[in-house]
């Protein structure tokens, strides 16, 4: 059995611009991998390539061993473009019903899936009252139609409030467990919350990473952060028994190696009376995003740190 | 194939029908038909001239403005206003040809625009045959008065097609549609008068001015029935051209068979090099 996807040194150039570079990746059935990268990173081009509205540069592309775009690909394809329009006159249960027709298969069993994404009860009431959440749901289900074999999603909860996230990512665990493979991109690592089995990262056209989150996190190897708070009394003598850096008149910053750390935390904790508080701040997703998207990880602002 | 292209074609009528475009084209067909029977033919009987030929002479002069309006008003957001809404990414990535995409299109709105024909002008038959000025042969002229109208309107869908695949934002398209409209239903006409007063006798009055006649879906369907009506002495005008010219009127009808395939093939063309 071949791959579902796969895709060979393809590039794309914009006049001057290399807007995807040299990618290459497979999908094997039944994969939930996400696209990771920022806006401009080449994500929406890249889908656009495999579904073959625009020609390759350089490089192949197959899609269950067709070309992209020809009518074998398309069949086996569903696609939910990033914020998702349909036409606003129209019902959902209209939409499906077309949507249907255009991919050859039962309208009737294509409106039985609006229940399928909770929109039973919204069926009939026309598209331009949707919520985006609802409009995305409508979406998910046009792309279940007639059980694809590649689910290409485009951002799809950008914009989602963390409930129907969740409620996004289950749907989509469920369509992975018919044996469709699933490529989703997203602008943050955050946002797929690792419910995915594999993690592809597009840094300025380049595929930078290409693993499973856990390996990810490892590879990165970034260091933890610890926030010590004295008192204005207190940090000048914290700082010089500690290292580290001052923050401001009260707090010293820490930098360690994952390894150290309950060795600089017992460190802390011998300072007694003269330390208030201890933040610990692991590297978030974000920071391991940023790592492989080659920006520098800031340092950390108020409202990220954990709690030890 | 059919499936696909019925598809969009229903989606098509189902949108004329809720926007209320069918309603609104229908109401202009009819007022205005019906202010032209009442009270333009209102001397008619003097004449000793059937009461609904005059009417469909009258009705064939405004189908020539009306038609080509409402066709280009329903064509120019065909393509142009779904990449602007971003519903055409959706319908590409499914298995749909662009040529079976327009061909539905233009399927629908050449069903939403024959529904307003029929039921506009309809409505003035009607009303003419129940006050007993009509008869059977006025009732075969407003036949065909429909089907040309909307033969004429099928031409300028295609034109309008052309115009919004050209172009990927809907308000440049709908500003093309006015000039379009514009250009080949008042400017063209204006022109070729112009030309035809300067030079009364010459070449471009023998030769050209026919071809220039044909070229033009308007001035083709606005010739062929007022010389199917035989009311060239009636309305006068434009129309006395037609005894003149040297081919048959059922040319005229040929004229826009083949305006309009070639348009479509243009649109067709212009649409496969989208990327939506």
């Amino acid at each position: 059995m071949s791959h579902v996807l796969s895709l060979d040194t393809v590039t794309k150039r914009f006049s001057r611009n290399t807007v995807v570079d040299r990618v290459s990746f497979d999908l094997e059935p039944g994969e939930r991998v996400a696209l990771l990268g920022h806006n401009g990173a080449g994500k929406t081009t890249l889908f656009k390539m495999i579904l073959g509205f625009l020609p390759l540069d350089e490089g192949t592309i197959s899609v269950l061993d067709a070309g992209p775009g020809q009518a074998a690909a398309r069949r086996a394809t569903a696609y939910l473009p990033e914020a998702v329009a349909f036409q606003k006159a129209l019902t959902g249960e209209e939409i499906l019903r077309f949507y249907a027709r255009l991919k050859g298969e039962d309208p009737a069993k294509a409106a039985a899936l609006l229940e399928r994404v909770g929109l039973a009860d919204a069926a009939r009431r026309r598209v331009g009252a949707y919520s985006k959440g609802m409009r995305q749901r409508l979406g998910l289900a046009q792309a279940l139609i007639g059980r694809p074999r590649l689910v290409l999603l485009d951002e799809p909860t950008s914009g989602l409030d963390p409930i129907s996230r969740q409620d996004f990512y289950t749907l989509v665990e469920e369509v992975a467990a018919t044996g469709a493979t699933v490529l989703l991109s997203s602008h943050a690592l955050t946002e797929v919350e690792a419910r995915t089995d594999r993690i592809l990262i597009l840094s300025k056209g380049r595929l930078v990473a290409d693993d499973t989150l856990a390996n990810l996190r490892n590879a990165a190897h970034l260091p933890i952060r610890l926030k010590v708070q004295g008192t204005e009394a207190s940090v000048e003598e914290i700082e010089n028994r500690l290292g580290g850096h001052r923050l401001n008149g009260r707090s010293v910053e820490l930098v360690c190696d994952p390894s150290e750390k309950l060795q600089r935390l017992a460190a802390i904790s011998e300072l007694g009376d003269l330390v208030i508080d201890i933040d610990v701040h692991l590297p978030s997703l974000d920071d391991v995003y940023r790592h492989f998207s080659g920006i520098a990880v800031p340092a950390p602002g108020p409202g990220r740190t954990e709690p030890c | 194939m059919l499936t696909r292209i019925l598809a969009v074609a229903g989606q098509e009528m189902r949108i004329g029908l809720r926007n209320r475009w069918i309603v609104l084209a229908t109401l202009i067909l009819a007022a205005f038909s019906l202010a032209l029977a009442l009270l333009g033919s209102a001397p008619a009987g003097t004449l000793g001239v059937n009461r609904m030929t005059i009417t469909v002479a009258s009705l064939a002069s405004l189908s020539v403005y009306l038609v080509p309006l409402i066709a280009l008003l329903l064509a120019f957001d065909a393509v142009a206003g779904e990449i602007d809404r971003g519903t055409l990414l959706l319908i590409f990535s499914c298995p749909i040809s662009r040529m079976e995409f327009l061909v539905g299109k233009g399927l629908g709105h050449f069903a939403v625009l024959t529904l307003s024909l029929v039921i506009g002008y309809g409505v003035t038959a009607g009303l003419l045959m129940a006050v007993g000025t009509g008869s059977s042969a006025g009732l075969v002229d407003f036949v065909r008065l429909i089907a040309t109208s909307a033969f004429l309107g099928l031409a300028f869908l295609a034109v309008g097609y052309v115009l919004s695949a050209a172009v990927r934002q809907v308000s440049t398209a709908a500003a093309l549609a006015i000039v379009a409209w514009l250009v080949l239903v008042v400017l063209y006409d204006l022109a070729l008068l112009g030309a035809l007063v300067a030079d009364t006798e010459g070449t471009f009055a023998t030769r050209i001015f026919p071809l220039a006649i044909l070229a033009n879906p308007a001035d083709a369907f606005r010739l062929f029935n007022l010389a199917a009506l035989g009311a060239s002495d009636l309305v006068g005008g434009m129309a006395g051209v037609s005894d003149a010219l040297p081919f048959p009127p059922e040319a005229a009808l040929a004229a826009i068979a083949a305006f309009t395939l070639a348009a479509f093939g243009i649109a067709v063309a212009l649409v496969r090099r989208i990327t939506p």
